[in-house]
């Protein structure tokens, strides 16, 4: 009884010893970041030129809420994440619907259309800043005159430097690249769920569109959440595409891009990690409900 | 059981065997470190030297070679390193210097624009004093005192400058003038619409506008407030004596509304080299740049004078607005002597003149070989020496970092607007100027 439990205890030793390394880099370089970031932003070192800086609460982050830098940014980002979510979603779920039938040369597909996945954002960004093109009619290029060649001229736009639409703009370029991503993860759910099911709704008489609304589509409910989740993070993260699309420029300046700007290029270091905490907290606002339904659903499943 | 805590106790025993490799390795390194730094300390000629600046590539990278080299022939004992980060106007060089020097690593000497810029190195303690130096080499009376003058900051000078820019030039394809019916230059602000819309009557757009990245349309501003206001209001918009929601600025902006009324569609898909493409290949009437775009056209192999030529941007002949790139001697630079060393070519008469005629700019020093330089670059040294000189805002002259950031996004939110609301664009750059004072 002795020996087991020192055995127990030996290898759970040797085990934890193996993981100290990764816990202490993730708690100094993940953790402890963190806790220096919301420290500086409570403080304010304001320019790179203040050496001792104040306490001064949370005055940089109510400050934000009047700065309409900021607020035109975040604009930007809801604008962009509402359009990238939900096209996104929809354009990998149709695909994964076409597919899951089980066509010829499924495999193909898959990989064909996740490979925009493998171009880095800031090369997809150049080629999508010579598409979105913003001429129209005689001096067009880029998708103004694919519109035009398929005879839908009335569509063109000036795409990402129009004031409103630039936010929306830009999603086309994240949708592209990410529906694939989704169609794998859909189709995955779709193979995940017993052939036996449909089998036995067929012999209840249901028809294949009901079989596809009352038993396959609630089975996915659990990937449709995943989908959401992960194109959410991805969504509030963006930066490198924007960047390689229009740089820096205000029109299409998101939370992550003024954050860059105000902590590298004004050197307002109090501001930017005041914006860097906010974003933080947008993306735990969705990260950790997912994390403590997992959590959940794994304990159920044990 | 004997066995296993036999094992758990040689466990711990090798991870502190590690930990005492490891800390042992460390003194040894850190020994090694100042034994070296003492050896080298009065030999007085550093082992190394490195230079951070943002010329990565075409005639700034060259400009920056032929400085290398001069400094190579005075100091061969010394390695020079490039710490060069590619990147337009310093975007992303300036994000990595900062990270340097806040972590006390910074390289033996950086580039920083004369002026402003150059202000909040020194507020943050970054900078060495370099009087002893201009002193030594008698630079106080050679670079021009109104120069001096934006290095200097409470009597001290912090910075070596290399070169002078002008930003307020106007560029045109005399073919393209010819075609539209132009005879002369715009000389004032009036004459410039008056040609702007001969080339609207021969079908092309009257200005080239380049809206990637705000700046350039942000330099077209400051321009057009130098032109309106005159330089002494303009200088006052700076020193708080001119208000930005005045009149003045009012008048400026409406004159601003109306250029960009005749800017070529898409402006905002571009980059000023391809705003710059659309003047030379005649698909634009003029462009107003800083002289740097005449060394990216004869790199491009255009020739100043057939394919391209200039004059002063209207309504500012006689006024050379200027930037100028500096060289600076930071606090802890870990080869200070070398540091110094290159600082001495940088202003030297042959360092100035192996670097200008290769970047387009002129020396900054008032005695440069004047035969090695292009006919626009000898034209403006002659100005240069006789103009009313005014900082550019876009280039860091007369603003810091916080102020230009500030002032690229107010401009870029209206031109991006369609250029409409004035008195909101008044309010944003009275703001950006606020946003300067922090």
């Amino acid at each position: 009884m002795a020996l087991q439990t020192s055995k127990r205890v030996s290898t759970w030793i040797g085990g934890f010893l193996f993981v100290v390394p990764s816990i202490a880099a993730v708690a100094i370089f993940v953790y402890g970041m963190i806790a220096w970031t919301v420290r500086i932003s409570m403080t304010d070192r304001i320019s790179a030129s203040i050496k001792e800086p104040k306490f001064v609460g949370l005055q940089n982050y109510t400050n934000l809420i009047s700065d309409t830098r900021f607020t035109h940014a975040f604009e930007n980002l809801i604008k962009f994440t509402f359009l990238f979510i939900v096209g996104t979603t929809i354009a990998g779920f149709i695909m994964a619907l076409l597919l899951e039938k089980g066509i010829k040369g499924e495999g193909f597909f898959r990989s064909f259309y996740l490979y925009p996945l493998a171009i880095s954002f800031i090369a997809m960004g150049t080629v999508w800043n010579w598409l979105l093109n913003s001429n129209v009619d005689a001096d067009a290029g880029g998708l103004n005159l694919l519109l035009q060649k398929v005879g839908l001229g009335f569509l063109q736009n000036s795409w990402y430097l129009s004031e409103n639409g630039a936010a929306y703009a830009l999603a086309l370029p994240a949708i592209w690249q990410m529906a694939g991503y989704v169609l794998a993860l859909f189709l995955a759910g779709f193979r995940g769920i017993p052939d036996d099911l449909r089998e036995a709704a067929r012999v209840d008489g249901a028809s294949e569109s009901k079989i596809y609304r009352y038993v396959l589509f609630p089975q996915l409910t659990p990937t449709l959440f995943t989908v959401l989740i992960i194109l959410g993070h991805v969504s509030m993260k963006v930066f490198d595409l924007i960047i390689g699309i229009n740089g820096k420029s205000y029109v299409t300046q998101v939370v992550a891009v003024y954050m860059w700007e105000s902590t590298f290029d004004q050197r307002n270091y109090a501001k930017g990690t005041a914006i860097a905490v906010v974003l933080l907290l947008l993306i735990a606002l969705i990260i950790i409900p997912y994390l403590r339904w997992v959590i959940k659903q794994e304990n159920e499943n044990r | 059981m004997r066995k296993s805590t036999y094992k758990f106790v040689a466990g711990l025993f090798a991870i502190a065997l590690l930990a005492a490799g490891c800390s042992s390795s460390s003194d040894e390194a850190a020994t090694e470190e100042t034994a070296t730094e003492e050896s080298a300390a009065p030999a007085a000629a550093d082992p190394e030297l490195e230079i951070f600046t943002w010329w990565a590539a075409g005639g700034e990278a060259l400009g920056l070679a032929g400085l290398e080299a001069e400094f190579a022939t005075n100091n061969p004992d010394t390695k020079y390193i490039n710490a060069a980060i590619s990147g337009g106007a310093g975007v992303n060089a300036k994000a990595v210097l900062q990270s340097r020097l806040d972590a006390n690593d910074p390289p033996d000497s950086f580039q920083a624009h004369a002026g402003m810029e150059l202000d909040g190195y020194v507020k943050g303690g970054q900078l060495e004093d370099l009087t002893f130096l201009y002193k030594e080499q008698g630079w106080d009376t050679i670079f021009p005192a109104d120069l001096i003058k934006t290095l200097t900051v409470d009597g001290k000078i912090y910075s070596v400058p290399v070169n002078i820019h002008r930003a307020n030039v106007l560029w045109w394809n005399p073919a393209t003038a010819e075609k539209a019916g132009l005879t002369a230059a715009p000389t004032t602000l009036d004459e410039f619409f008056a040609a702007l819309d001969k080339f609207k009557k021969i079908g092309i757009p009257g200005l080239a506008l380049a809206g990637k990245g705000d700046w350039a349309i942000a330099h077209l501003l400051d321009w057009m407030l130098v032109a309106t206001l005159g330089p002494d209001a303009f200088e006052g918009l700076f020193n708080g004596t001119t208000s930005w929601t005045g009149p003045e600025v009012e008048g400026a902006l409406k004159n601003f509304q109306k250029a960009l009324s005749y800017g070529n569609k898409g402006a905002g898909n571009l980059d000023w080299p391809d705003a710059g493409k659309l003047v030379t290949s005649g698909k634009a009437g003029f462009f107003i740049m800083g002289d740097w775009a005449s060394a990216q056209w004869q790199a491009d192999g255009l020739k100043l004078g057939t394919d391209y030529t200039w004059a002063p941007a209207p309504g500012t002949v006689g006024i050379y607005q200027w930037l100028s790139d500096s060289f600076t001697l930071p606090v802890g630079a870990k080869h200070r002597n070398a540091g110094i060393a290159w600082l001495t070519v940088s202003g030297s008469k042959a360092g100035q003149d192996a670097f200008n005629p290769k970047k387009g700019s002129i020396p900054a020093r008032t005695d440069a070989d004047t035969s090695l330089y292009d006919d626009y670059l000898k034209a403006a040294m002659e100005q240069w020496k006789t103009d009313r000189l005014v900082g550019s805002t876009v280039h860091g002259v007369t603003g810091n970092n916080a102020l230009m950031a500030a002032y690229n996004a107010a401009v870029g939110k209206y031109f991006s607007g369609g250029a409409k609301d004035n008195k909101g664009l008044a309010a944003d750059l009275a703001a950006a100027y606020e946003a300067g004072k922090a």
